[in-house]
């Protein structure tokens, strides 16, 4: 048995609101699993659901193979970072730290050395007497760390952990949870709604939408090889076009462009359905002489972005799309409202599942 | 200063709140400067002793003021104690128990006792007590306060575990602790600025008690209330300033101890 | 539903326990409180006995007395009795009163309260409550102290030379005002408070903006904003002077009697009239409780909208 956490078919209702339509994914040892989806997907109540503060209505969740339904939050060896900490007030850091090894009925001596030695891997040694409320939030966001990972659980969960940090502190904090993660060797499961987060620390991620799980892999391969609309819409900047497939067959595609154009291209496991899409990142795409490339539009503005320039182009049929060329003196950026052509990367078009 | 600027300033409002504050305070430290006063006719002043003071505890009235201190401050601390535990739990179900039937009725049935003119409350016990035959009396009375104290501890206590997330238990439940625990170790404290605060409004309210208490105390019972109001139905006497002065210290001594509970609740959750 | 309990919704595991941690409550104000009131309406209903109390027979004599005058040996054509309709329509016109004192009061000094720097505010709401833990009966005799004829008000008028006589205001209405007045105020301001407090001033800000001087912004702005927190106020006032015992009965005089006496009198002694006390207790609840229901729902619409 490889998985810590497998969820089978997971669903919840809250009355008549669906917030899980049967979620399946497994988790494994020693991982960094993120969930990844927007705000409402409904990742919190998958979380809660692992931890035990909501049950499903309908599918199961093992917990080392074993069905968890039921079972009340003090007795699954599953602990939670909550977003916004969860630090009890009354109480020191140190006796906050200690708190889940007390409920587990470990004598003070060894639980308080155990405290002390969580706080030092989260760096807060000097802190063990303070109150929660002498922190700030960066410190208070170790504490909570160390108090859930003290019981040395099977699985952390981490609700957005670090929304409530400033940009600068936020970062930091990304790598230093992947070195916790490592260090520890705890499955951990983060849920964010922020991409950059996700992509910077996870081993595998499970894009949500609208309470589905619609994609779960490597960050290289979410972003690269998305397989639907969604995922290609929400991780990164993308363009959208519509196509028509000539032929599909083992992963791969040949698909007509507007303007005619033929690509080959890979494809999801799955031949599409409904209007086929390709998805191109706009760093895959350059500006070429006008009908040398693979499309032809017409240049509608030009946006300066530092180190970027953002092309907002427009095909013959309409259809909106944008690229990104490098600021260097050596690339001489197209003039609005002339048509060039557009050469795309080997590799970079990619055949949608729907 | 904003000043005239300052669209939040009212010209006169500032001389009203000192009108509403003097109107408030006057007629207090009138009677404690009163209950000071050496003379034994309330017009004069005859200097300052503590007489009056002395009066109270062997006075010819000492031993009916004795007696109905004693009764006041035991019904007090009882009923006090009764209703907070009462108003606890119920605060408890009402706020963490989510949605469940008659929660509206509940709630109008907690709050009930503030909703009935406090004679119409006298009466209705007075008539209950003697059509089941209980003899009125300090069995009677502490009943009525406990029943009347309900409300006046539940409020604070349910405010405060308002404001109390849920997020604190659910931390405990998930490192392990059991739901006792997570009450006894978590929630208790949290909540116990409002307890206190609902406990010295519950006490101060069954102290202040005087015509349910009336009606229902039957013959030779007394608090102090009825007992104060016994001697100034036959004229204000100067041992009642002094009487009132003591009461109106422990009032006050227990407005600000509850004002400093609340305080430091506020900053521990800060 | 799947969960057992100790999990699922229920959360911090209390959902399971409503029932047994109310159960306390329902029984004391239930028993103690709702059964009295009922078996008071009861009683409003039963026959007169002489010696206090009732004798269990149907009647309506309580509810006539209180309606209908039959002349002195009750032979007469009834007509309409006026004495304690009167006495309704006095404490209604008392406590109303009182109530418009303690906003016209009341209400700047919320706003000035909840205007002060924060840590000067909590203060100044202090000084505000402490009466109000202050013994009723303990202010109420107070007053009378300092009202009397010749009380230390008068002393001070006279001694000062502003009076050659004592001003009488001790068993007349204004002093009977003035204990509802003082008895209450508390009641009107801390609500006031609570909404000023929450009010956004950008509002106002946005009102002067908008070129409405102070006192315009005052009334088309705040007032209709606040308006719940002074409709709770008023209320709170309102009620407890309605029924009100210890003014009337210590400030006033025979000219002031309001519905709390005449309740009280019903009850002590022989000659009292059970039936007759409870009718006119069901009769001012009724009015209260009207009044309140009046209320909640004006609070729920506003709440809806
Ligand atoms: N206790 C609840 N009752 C009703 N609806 C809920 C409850 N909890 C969550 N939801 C709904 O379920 C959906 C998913 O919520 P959530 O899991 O918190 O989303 P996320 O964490 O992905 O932002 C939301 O639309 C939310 O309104
Ligand atoms: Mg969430």
């Amino acid at each position: 048995m490889d998985e810590v956490i497998a969820v089978r078919q997971g669903v919840k209702r809250f009355g008549a609101f669906t917030a899980l339509a049967g979620v399946s994914l497994t988790i494994g040892h020693n991982q960094f699993f993120t969930l990844l989806g927007p705000s409402g997907c409904g990742k919190t109540t998958l979380l809660r659901c692992i931890a035990g503060f909501e049950d499903l209505s309908e599918g199961a969740i093992l917990l080392e193979g074993r069905d968890i339904a039921g079972l009340a939050p003090n007795l699954r060896p599953v602990n939670t970072v909550f977003q916004h900490y969860a630090l009890f007030p009354h109480m020191t850091v140190a006796q906050n730290v200690a708190f889940g090894l007390k409920m587990q009925g470990m004598a003070p001596g060894p639980r308080l050395k155990r405290a002390g030695e969580m706080l030092e891997l989260v760096h807060l040694s000097g802190f063990a007497d303070r109150l929660p409320s002498q922190l700030s939030g960066g410190q208070q966001q170790r504490v909570a760390l160390a108090r859930a990972l003290a019981p040395s659980p099977k699985v952390l969960l981490l609700d957005e952990p670090l929304s409530a940090l400033d940009l600068k502190l936020r970062q930091a904090m990304r790598v230093e949870l992947k070195q916790l993660q490592e260090e520890t060797g705890i499955t951990f499961v983060f849920v964010t709604h922020d991409q950059e987060e996700a992509l910077t620390m996870s081993d595998r991620i499970a894009v949500m939408g609208a309470g589905e799980v619609r994609q779960i892999g490597s960050a290289r391969e979410i972003y690269e090889a998305p397989v639907n609309r969604f995922v290609a819409g929400f991780i990164g900047e993308t363009n959208l076009l519509p196509v028509r497939v000539a032929s599909f067959a083992g992963g791969m595609a040949r698909v007509v462009l507007p303007g005619g154009h033929q690509l080959t291209c890979p494809a999801a496991q799955t031949a599409p359905t409904g209007t086929p899409h390709v998805s191109i990142r706009p760093e895959r795409m350059t500006p070429v002489a006008p009908g040398s490339g693979d499309l032809d539009a017409s240049v509608e503005r030009l946006i300066y972005l530092g180190t970027d320039l953002q092309v907002l182009a427009r095909l013959a049929d309409g259809t909106a799309l944008h690229l990104r060329m490098q600021n260097s003196a050596r690339a001489t950026p197209p003039a609005a409202g002339s048509t060039i052509g557009i050469m795309i990367e080997e590799g970079a078009a990619r055949l949608l599942a729907d | 200063m904003a000043g005239r600027l300052d669209i939040r300033r009212y010209p006169g409002f500032a001389a009203m709140t000192v009108l509403c504050l003097t109107i408030l305070y006057v007629p207090l430290a009138v009677v404690i400067a009163y209950s000071f006063n050496a003379s034994t006719s309330l017009t004069n002043w005859g200097g300052v002793s503590l007489r009056w003071y002395a009066d109270l505890f062997t006075g010819v009235e000492a031993p009916r003021f004795r007696a109905a201190a004693w009764n006041s401050i035991t019904i007090a601390s009882l009923a006090a104690t009764a209703s907070t535990i009462i108003a606890t739990a119920a605060a408890v179900a009402m706020v963490r128990g989510g949605q469940f039937r008659g929660k509206g009725a509940t709630f109008a049935l907690i709050n009930l006792p503030l909703m009935v003119p406090e004679i119409v409350t006298a009466v209705a016990t007075l008539i209950f007590f003697s059509t089941i035959g209980l003899m009125t009396g300090y069995l009677t009375i502490l009943i009525a306060h406990i029943t009347f104290c309900i409300p006046f501890a539940y409020l604070p206590i349910a405010a405060r575990l308002e404001g109390i997330e849920e997020t604190f238990e659910q931390a405990a439940r998930d490192l392990y602790a059991t739901r006792a625990q997570a009450f006894r170790l978590i929630l208790l404290p949290l909540l116990m600025p409002g307890v206190i605060s609902g406990f010295l409004l519950a006490f101060i309210i069954s102290l202040d008690d005087f015509i349910i208490t009336n009606f229902v105390k039957g013959a030779g019972m007394e608090t102090l209330p009825t007992a104060i109001f016994g001697s100034v139905k036959q004229g204000i006497k100067p041992n009642i300033l002094a009487l009132s002065t003591v009461m109106l210290t422990v009032s006050i001594l227990f407005v600000t101890l509850s004002y400093f509970v609340n305080r430091l609740g506020q900053r521990s959750r800060a | 539903m799947a969960g057992q309990g100790a999990s699922g919704a229920a959360a911090t595991g209390y959902r399971s326990l409503t029932g047994p941690l109310l159960l306390p409550a329902w029984a004391m104000i239930g028993i103690f409180l709702l059964l009295p009131v009922l078996l008071m309406t009861v009683y409003s209903f039963l026959t007169r006995e002489f010696r206090g109390g009732v004798d269990w027979t149907f009647s309506l004599a309580a509810y006539d007395r209180f309606l209908l005058s039959r002349g002195l040996f009750g032979d007469e054509p009834p007509v309409l009795e006026w004495t304690y309709i009167t006495i309704f329509w006095r404490s209604v016109w008392q406590a109303g009163l009182a109530t418009l004192i303690c906003l016209i009061v009341g209400f700047p000094t919320a706003w000035f309260i909840a205007t002060r720097p924060l840590r000067s505010r909590a203060l100044w709401l202090f000084m505000i409550t402490v009466p109000y833990w202050v013994n009723l009966l303990i202010r109420t005799v107070s007053l009378r102290f300092l009202l009397r004829d010749q009380g230390p008000l008068n002393d001070l008028l006279i001694g000062t030379g502003l009076l050659d006589s004592p001003l009488r205001i001790i068993n007349t209405n204004l002093a009977v005002q003035l204990g509802l007045f003082y008895s209450y105020l508390p009641f009107m301001v801390l609500p006031i408070y609570a909404a000023v407090e929450r009010y956004n001033f950008a509002l106002s800000e946005a009102a002067a903006d908008l070129y409405a001087s102070r006192w315009t912004t005052l009334r088309e702005i705040v007032l209709p904003v606040v308006r719940p927190g002074i409709i709770a106020g008023c209320i709170l006032v309102f009620v407890p002077s309605l029924g009100a015992f210890l003014a009337p009965d210590l400030l006033g005089g025979a000219k002031t009697y309001m519905i709390g006496s005449l309740i009280e009198e019903q009850f002590k002694g022989s000659q009292g009239n059970w039936p007759f006390g409870a009718a006119v207790s069901v009769i001012l609840m009724t009015l209260v409780l009207i009044m309140l229901l009046v209320y909640a729902r004006a609070q729920g619409r506003a709440g809806v909208r």
